[in-house]
């Protein structure tokens, strides 16, 4: 019995992913390592061993989520390789930003998020009228832009952390340290999530309202660039530099991009639940993946949006002298959790479903806002930075 | 969740009815919901402030208040601790009396399941199979353990159960997770300072109010080194030391001994061209009987130092007292000999003035001033470092003060250059700025002797003399006339040289109907600058200027610069002007100092916190029965499952892995 069990288990074994592996995913993974053997010979006596483990980290992170998300490849190259042209283009003149034709309409980092802009909001655009006249095509133009407009805000992010360096070298720091950063990369995370589900429920009927809240950190964006010059780029204050920045403030936007997906799908849900036989029932998923996408975008959020204040009660003790000082900030950060906490709860303990929690997810998007804006434009404390 | 519910019982005590109250789902959801809502209340309301500021924000009344309720340390109120508290025993009891029931269902393949509540499940499939049940049963095995399920088998009667589950360990961040909420509690209740709380609750701690030095602070108000955990602060002047540290407490402050000394060396700030501070650090010596020779170490943000369980930050910075050496010149004397004074910044001096008693305090100075070079450039490139600047207040025996802040250099302003000293009357106003013209030689040594010369009452008399001339007649009545016209331009003059123009205005207002008015403020005017203007040359004369051939351009500008000067000087308010001659900088760094002994047990938690949240999310616990009966030669297949979490995966999952087993053990065919 128990020599034909294995023998039939053998039968049954599902060829392993590394057997799933088509020639792309082998080049991928050699450019990924050459890229980072490269970096490592070329910049070793620049990094300590701390940032050398992470350079193998992000290659090991970037193989993975390439082999398990293919389009993620064609994405990473896309950025490299155009973020890898903006940088030779400038050699070490920052002033060529001005001269060079390319730099100026193109990849400079301020070029290049305008593009982002432009394509985020022109994805929009298709994804409603795909939506309207049912049109499979406008939607996979729409996803086309939105793809195109995600690799362009990664472009913008890389060039412009070089561009800190071309300034000069003290100012040089990764681009994640004020507001006017931070809605760029909220954009692009946000845009990243909802893609992953799109390729995962196989549906594009979301993107406009997803886009929609994009769409709208670009206007802030531009309104932020062209009225305040917050494009400009500063110098980081002593508290800011510090390696837990570069981890804190990424994991915290994926926080906010879950709960910003969440927030529009249940914006759409409750469209839909409204008049479940009225026309937009027939052109959006069916009200249960919406929830269930709801979620999802919730639980990744949460999850994420707790190792984000983890990393930030470490980062606080280091830099103020105490993991919790109930600063404003800080303590808008634990509203936020405490808030999703309990809509999980709610969820998964009590059985809500629908409505309810699709409301509490709106509600829960203007909660998370005022953590991320209302507290830097209103109110006063120890996080200095991005005051609007 | 409906099997972690207890079951409805008979008859309970009163003890087993608050322990469900306390552990039910309702209060703890409630409590989340609560606790945010208070906390936004500390984010509005600026948290320990000194009391005044919120008297004057709310009234005497609202103060009360908002005092009683504790909203001025909500988190520190026991209201909001009680909160807390909840939170904790509720989430304790929940995880007390799910885990072992969590722990049982890890391990239970529940292979004794019921045929009819498998008919009941969501999830299920049925169908009839040629294949004999043993093979069925070890094809099905086979296949579920291949997709990762860990599988049970038993045969009873004719029937075989074939049970099997995954994900189970997932279950496990559930008690993970909700158990380090109660440890990150007992962390931050251990750095909460309990003992400390209860001592100042009973009145054996009180906080200091006055500002005095630490060694006179009673001991009521200060801390030994038993104590266990407190964050504070302490600014050390460069070259100083300290073993104390203060900690803020309400409206005062508690002194808090350490059981070291901590000297600050040297103190560096370097700073970004745009003025901004780019770095500051400090070298520190502690010093301590335990250790045989001192530590000595640099600390800058970002990097503190770790001694014996205290860390110590850098977390600001400011002067520790420079020294300056200054001269006051006189506004209201007739000679002009500046007086030489030195201090240091936090240290006053009292002065017998003019105008009565004055003490000046010291409160700052800086080295640099760097602000952008146009304000409504936005770019944030272009700026322009004013140079060394001093803060001080000059208050009259009424206790009224004044704060002036003085720039040791001549500024630049349309090509020339200007002592700037700005002036408020409270902290929340803008500076207004008056501007005081240098001379060649950079001082304010020309302007200050033509003020001289305009108090001097002789000198304007004997030139308002002159100017006048042969205007007037030589007649009993005109020498009368022309001793009145002397007298009252000598007053128009001291008016304006005592008040300003507001002075003159004020007069004007006074004396002249209002249709006359401004042609007598135009006149007076002409008559300042004539008499001023006549003084003005005088001293250039006796300067050595050759002024035979007419002022030069330079000259001119320089008077007509003095007398806008001279008119704003009524409300300056200050019987002298302070020009900063030479400093020598001294440096304090703010340093912060706190001890948390459950920091890491607090970290710990957090660990806890973030592997249970993602195995809760990501690891579902999900459960398969495959049953068997004989029937027809061949099989009956009863499938049937059911997932923890995420239903629609596991609904997914399970339709793929019922095609899956519908090809091992194929359905029979239709005609059979
Ligand atoms: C600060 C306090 C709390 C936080 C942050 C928290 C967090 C969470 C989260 C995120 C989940 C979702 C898990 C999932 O998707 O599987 C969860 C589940 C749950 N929580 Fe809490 N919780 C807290 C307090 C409590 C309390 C006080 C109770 C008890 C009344 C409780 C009982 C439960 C139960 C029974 C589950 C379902 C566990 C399971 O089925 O695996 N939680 N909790």
């Amino acid at each position: 019995m128990s020599v034909s069990s294995d023998y039939l288990e053998q039968e049954f074994k599902q060829p392993s992913l590394l057997k799933r592996l088509g020639w792309f995913d082998w080049l991928w993974a050699l450019l990924t390592v050459a890229g980072t053997v490269y970096a490592h010979i070329h910049y070793v006596e620049f990094m300590d061993s701390y940032e050398v483990g992470i350079l193998y980290g992000t290659a090991i992170t970037l193989i993975w989520l390439g082999w398990t998300w293919k389009p993620t490849r064609q994405l990473s190259l896309v950025i490299a390789l155009l973020s890898l042209f903006a940088i030779a283009l400038y050699g070490s003149d920052l002033a060529r930003g001005d001269s060079n034709f390319f730099l100026k309409y193109l990849v400079s980092s301020q070029s290049a998020i305008m593009w982002m802009s432009a394509l985020y909001v022109m994805a929009t655009f298709a994804y409603f009228f795909g939506m309207f006249a049912r049109s499979d095509f406008s939607n996979r133009v729409g996803s086309a832009l939105t793809w195109s407009a995600t690799a362009m805000g990664f472009t913008g992010l890389m060039v412009r952390w070089r561009e800190s360096y071309l300034i000069s070298h003290d100012v040089g720091h990764i681009p994640v340290s004020n507001l006017y950063e931070v809605f760029i990369l909220f954009a692009v995370i946000t845009a990243l999530m909802y893609l992953f589900y799109e390729g995962r429920y196989k549906s594009r009927q979301l993107g406009g309202f997803v886009l929609t809240v994009i769409s709208a950190a670009v206007a802030f964006l531009l309104w932020y660039a062209f009225a305040r010059g917050a494009h400009e780029i500063q110098p980081l204050v002593p508290a800011l530099q510090s390696y837990w920045m570069k981890i804190h403030v990424p994991t915290n936007f994926i926080g906010y991009g879950g709960f910003a997906l969440a927030a529009m799908v249940a914006v759409a849900y409750l469209l839909v639940e409204r008049r479940p036989e009225g026309w937009l029932a027939g052109r959006l998923p069916s009200l249960e993946q919406m929830d269930d996408v709801m979620y999802k975008a919730i639980a990744l959020g949460f999850a994420f949006f707790t190792v984000a204040t983890v990393l930030g009660a470490m980062w606080a003790a280091e830099a103020w002298g105490g993991y919790w000082s109930w600063d404003p900030k800080e303590t808008w950060a634990l509203i936020v959790w405490l808030n999703y906490a309990a809509w999980l709860h709610l969820r998964l303990t009590k059985g809500w479903r629908g409505r309810p929690l699709a409301w509490w997810s709106v509600v829960g998007l203007f909660i998370t806002l005022f953590a991320f804006l209302g507290v830097n434009m209103f109110l006063s404390g120890l996080h200095s930075y991005g005051t609007l | 969740m409906n099997d972690t519910t207890s079951p409805v019982r008979a008859r309970r005590s009163t003890g087993a009815i608050a322990l469900e109250f306390l552990g039910s789902m309702n209060l703890a959801i409630t409590l989340l919901v609560v606790i945010a809502i208070a906390s936004v209340i500390g984010t509005v309301l600026q948290q320990n402030e000194p009391y005044t500021n919120y008297v004057m924000k709310f009234g005497p009344f609202w103060f009360e208040v908002f005092k009683a309720l504790g909203l001025f340390d909500i988190y520190g109120a026991a209201w909001f601790l009680i909160l807390l508290g909840f939170l904790l025993i509720s989430t304790s009891i929940c995880v007390w009396r799910n885990t072992p029931h969590i722990l049982r269902d890890m391990r239970h393949y529940r292979v004794d399941v019921q045929e009819k509540s498998l008919r009941s499940f969501h999830l299920k499939a049925e169908w009839d199979t040629p294949c004999d049940r043993s093979d069925t049963a070890a094809r099905a095995a086979a296949l579920l353990s291949a997709r990762g399920y860990r599988v049970r088998q038993r045969a009873q009667d004719e029937h075989v159960t074939v049970a099997a589950m995954q994900g189970a360990v997932g279950r496990l961040g559930y008690i993970l997770s909700h158990a380090s909420i109660v440890v990150i509690c007992l962390g931050g209740l251990i750095d909460g300072n309990p003992p400390l709380k209860w001592q100042e609750l009973r009145g054996e701690v009180r906080a200091e109010t006055r500002d005095i030095p630490a060694g006179e602070v009673p001991a009521e108000s200060t801390l030994s080194t038993d104590n266990l955990s407190f964050r504070g602060s302490i600014s050390i002047p460069e070259g100083g030391t300290s073993s104390v540290v203060f900690l803020q407490l309400r409206d005062g402050y508690l002194v808090q001994e350490l059981p070291f000394t901590i000297e600050l060396e040297q103190f560096r700030v370097e700073h970004y061209p745009t003025g901004m501070p780019k770095s500051f650090e400090s070298d520190l010596v502690i010093h301590d009987d335990d250790l045989k020779e001192p530590l000595r170490q640099t600390i800058k943000v970002n990097h503190p130092l770790i001694y014996k369980g205290y860390s110590i930050y850098q977390s600001s910075f400011g002067d520790g007292g420079s020294s300056l050496s200054m001269r006051a010149w006189s506004l209201d004397l007739p000679h002009q000999e500046p007086l030489e004074l030195n201090s240091n910044v936090n240290r006053f001096l009292r002065l017998t003035t003019t105008r009565g008693e004055r003490t000046l305090e010291f409160t700052d100075f800086k080295l640099y001033n760097i602000f952008p070079l146009d304000e409504n450039d936005t770019s944030g490139k272009k700026f322009r470092n004013y140079g060394p600047s001093i803060v001080f207040k000059v208050r009259n025996p009424a206790g009224e003060a004044l704060e002036y802040v003085n720039y040791m250099l001549p500024v630049e302003l349309e090509g020339r250059p200007f002592f700037m000293s700005g002036m408020r009357a409270t902290p929340s106003e803008e500076y207004r700025y008056l501007y005081l013209p240098a001379d060649a030689a950079g001082t304010p040594q020309r302007f200050m002797a033509l003020l001289a010369a305009a108090h001097d009452v002789k000198r304007v008399r004997s030139t308002i003399e002159t100017q006048l001339g042969d205007m007037v007649g030589t007649d009993a009545a005109s020498k009368e006339v022309r001793s009145t016209m002397i007298e009252s331009i000598t007053r128009l003059v001291a008016l304006f040289v005592e008040q300003g123009i507001d002075g003159v205005v004020k007069h004007a207002e006074a004396s002249v109907p209002a249709e006359q008015r401004q042609e007598a403020i135009n006149s007076y005017v002409n008559v300042l600058q004539g008499v001023l203007g006549a003084l003005y040359v005088d001293m250039l004369r006796s300067e050595g200027v050759d002024v035979a051939q007419g002022v030069s351009d330079a000259d001119s500008q320089f008077f007509d610069d003095a007398l806008n000067t001279l008119s704003m000087l009524g409300a300056y308010g200050s019987p002298f002007y302070l020009q900063l001659s030479a400093f020598e900088h001294i440096e304090a760094s703010g340093l912060q100092i706190a001890r948390s002994p459950g920091k890491d047990i607090v970290y710990l938690g957090c660990a806890m916190l973030m592997v249970g949240i993602f195995m809760m999310f990501y690891m579902h616990q999900r459960r398969v029965w495959i049953y068997l009966t004989p029937r027809d030669g061949g099989t009956n297949v009863l499938f049937a499952g059911s997932g923890h979490r995420n239903r629609m995966e596991f609904e997914r999952e399970f339709h793929a892995l019922q095609a899956e087993l519908e090809q091992a053990v194929p359905r029979r065919a239709a005609a059979d």
